[in-house]
Formats: C-alpha cells, sequence, structure tokens
C-alpha cells in the first residue's frame, strides 16, 4: 500500500507520520509538497500535524485553500483512506470533508500529554484491529482541540456511529461529548486530534497507534483481494 | 477604492473561552459590573471598485474564509475613499 503524507509550509509532525508507515508499518510512503495537484497514484492520504500557514486566521483555515486539497477532496470522493491528524483534522474541519470546527482549548493551555482513548466504533477502515470500548494510549500536543458542532450535526454523528474516539476519563480540551475524532458518513475519511503516529513504539512510551494503520492497511488488502478475486 | 472593516467573533450560542478568561481578569480587577467578553478578530481589507457589487464581494469572502460560519459571525463596514 502507498501513502502520500501531505506537507504544507509549517507541517511539522510529516516526518513523525513518515517514519510510522515507512519504519513501523513497513509500507511505501512519500511526501507530497502542498503545491501537487494529483495524488493518484496513492492508495491512502495522511494530513499531519503542525501548524500550517503558521495557524494564521484559524488552524487550518489557509491550508484548506492550498492546490493539493482539491487532489485530497477528489481522493476522499473516490473511497480512498484519507487521515487528518491533530492540524490535519483541523484542516479536514475547515475543508469540509468532515462537519464540526474546533475552538480553543477550553483551558487556554497547549496541551502535550499522552491522553487515553476509548474506542466507540471499531467497525471503520481505521480502527478494526481494536475492541470496541478499548481503551488505549496516545498522545495529544495541541492548543485548538476543542471539538464544537451544532446540536443538528452532534446527533448525526450519534446516530451514523461516526464518532470513533472519545477521550476516556479526563477530556484535555472541553471538546463537545468528549469527542477526540470523528470518521464521514462514508466511513473513508477520519480526524482525529490525538496522534497515533506518535504511538507506534513501546520505545515512545505506547504502541497503541500502530494498530490503527495496520487496520488502513488490513481492510485496503481486503478489498483489493475482493476486487482481483 | 473601498475601506472595508471585517469583525468576526464568536457565535453567540458558542462559549467563547478566551473571553470567558478575560471576564475574570476583569472580576478580579474589581470591574464587577463586566457581564461578558467576546473575543474576535477585526481585519482591514482594500479593496477596487469593480462591476461586482462590493457587499457580495464581501460577504462571499467572509463565508469563504475570514470566518467560520460554524462556529462565527461576521459583520462589517464599507467606506468608500479616494485613492492615494
Amino acid at each position: 500500500m502507498k501513502f502520500a503524507v501531505i506537507v504544507f509550509p509549517g507541517s511539522n509532525c510529516d516526518v513523525d507520520m513518515y517514519h510510522a508507515i515507512k519504519d513501523e508499518l513497513g509500507e511505501e510512503v512519500e511526501y507530497v509538497w502542498h503545491d501537487a495537484t494529483n495524488l493518484d497514484e496513492f492508495d491512502g492520504i495522511l494530513l499531519p500535524g503542525g501548524f500550517s500557514y503558521g495557524d494564521y486566521l484559524r488552524s487550518g483555515a489557509l491550508a484548506r485553500f492550498s492546490n493539493v486539497m482539491n487532489a485530497v477532496i477528489e481522493a476522499a470522493n473516490a473511497g480512498k483512506p484519507v487521515l487528518g491528524v491533530c492540524n490535519g483534522f483541523q484542516i479536514l474541519l475547515e475543508a469540509g470533508l468532515l462537519p464540526g470546527a474546533m475552538k480553543r482549548n477550553e483551558n487556554l493551555k497547549f496541551m502535550c500529554r499522552p491522553t487515553e482513548l476509548r474506542v466507540e466504533n471499531n467497525t471503520t477502515m481505521f480502527s478494526a484491529g481494536y475492541q470496541k470500548d478499548e481503551v488505549i494510549t496516545i498522545p495529544i500536543a495541541h492548543g485548538e482541540g476543542n471539538y464544537y458542532c451544532d446540536e443538528e450535526t452532534l446527533a448525526n454523528l450519534q446516530a451514523n456511529n461516526q464518532i470513533v474516539f472519545k477521550y476516556h476519563g479526563t477530556n484535555p480540551n472541553g471538546s463537545l461529548e468528549d469527542i477526540a475524532g470523528i470518521i464521514n458518513e462514508k466511513g473513508n475519511v477520519l480526524g482525529m486530534m490525538p496522534h497515533p503516529e506518535r504511538a507506534v513504539d513501546s520505545l515512545l512510551g505506547s504502541a497503541d497507534g500502530l494498530k490503527l494503520f495496520q487496520s488502513i492497511v488490513k481492510q485496503w488488502r481486503l478489498s483489493i483481494d475482493v476486487v482481483t478475486s | 477604492m473601498y475601506k472595508v472593516k471585517v469583525y468576526v467573533t464568536l457565535r453567540e450560542s458558542v462559549l467563547d473561552p478566551q473571553g470567558t478568561a478575560v471576564k475574570g481578569s476583569l472580576h478580579s480587577l474589581n470591574y464587577k459590573e463586566v457581564q461578558d467578553v467576546r473575543i474576535g478578530k477585526y481585519m482591514e481589507l482594500t479593496i477596487e471598485k469593480s462591476v461586482r457589487d462590493i457587499d457580495e464581494t464581501v460577504k462571499e469572502l467572509c463565508e469563504k474564509l475570514l470566518a467560520n460560519t460554524v462556529i462565527e459571525d461576521y459583520r462589517y463596514e464599507v467606506e468608500e475613499v479616494v485613492a492615494q
């Protein structure tokens, strides 16, 4: 499986993402600069964390209008797995690929620490490797992860089982319903504030994030087998 | 030429964590009469005259980029100025 790590000016978790895919997962991966216009050669798209365009105006607001985002939207519409982590999640929200918006953390602090997440939905291509209600440890590092959406949107997210991860125990940012990660209705675009790419080896304190990437690859292989058999 | 002043604030229905913190500080400075603080952004745009209606242009760029209407409201003032 071949992944693209999209690099915006100001991305800073691109190298971690690349390392997670290449060295820990053992799949093909390439960096793709934000002015690229074509992602056809890739099977999965990863939007890493960081401070794209310095977080000017709003997190993700300017990155959303970079060239590559048209290709990301195309890939999402084609059903390819698209994962946005942290700033990547914020960009997916600004692009309208996921519903809702981010506010400053409730306590106004930049929170950088391991957090416990509960797997709410393990039937997605990103979370199939986990048990339902499994508690996993994945680090966060953000100042604007206070997820918000209106009541109608929340009701839809709940009805369609689109909330994939919730904070377990303490909610570090005040997000609505302790939301840490959501998926689109179609089930191929996931946004999450915690960083699975920083939890891919027990040396890093947790290897719980690796299962997320393994799930993507496994589901992708299954889909390929179905097509070719 | 137009000088456009755009104000973007969090919607009334959305809790503003920065505003709440600033209100707390004002209260600790003994300004107990302060009921509410909303923090927002102020932007000045200089826009050339064109065949397009200025209100239409400003509304469009506010909704596309300057404000995230999921959580923010915007308002603006347009002033016609002589080009320097």
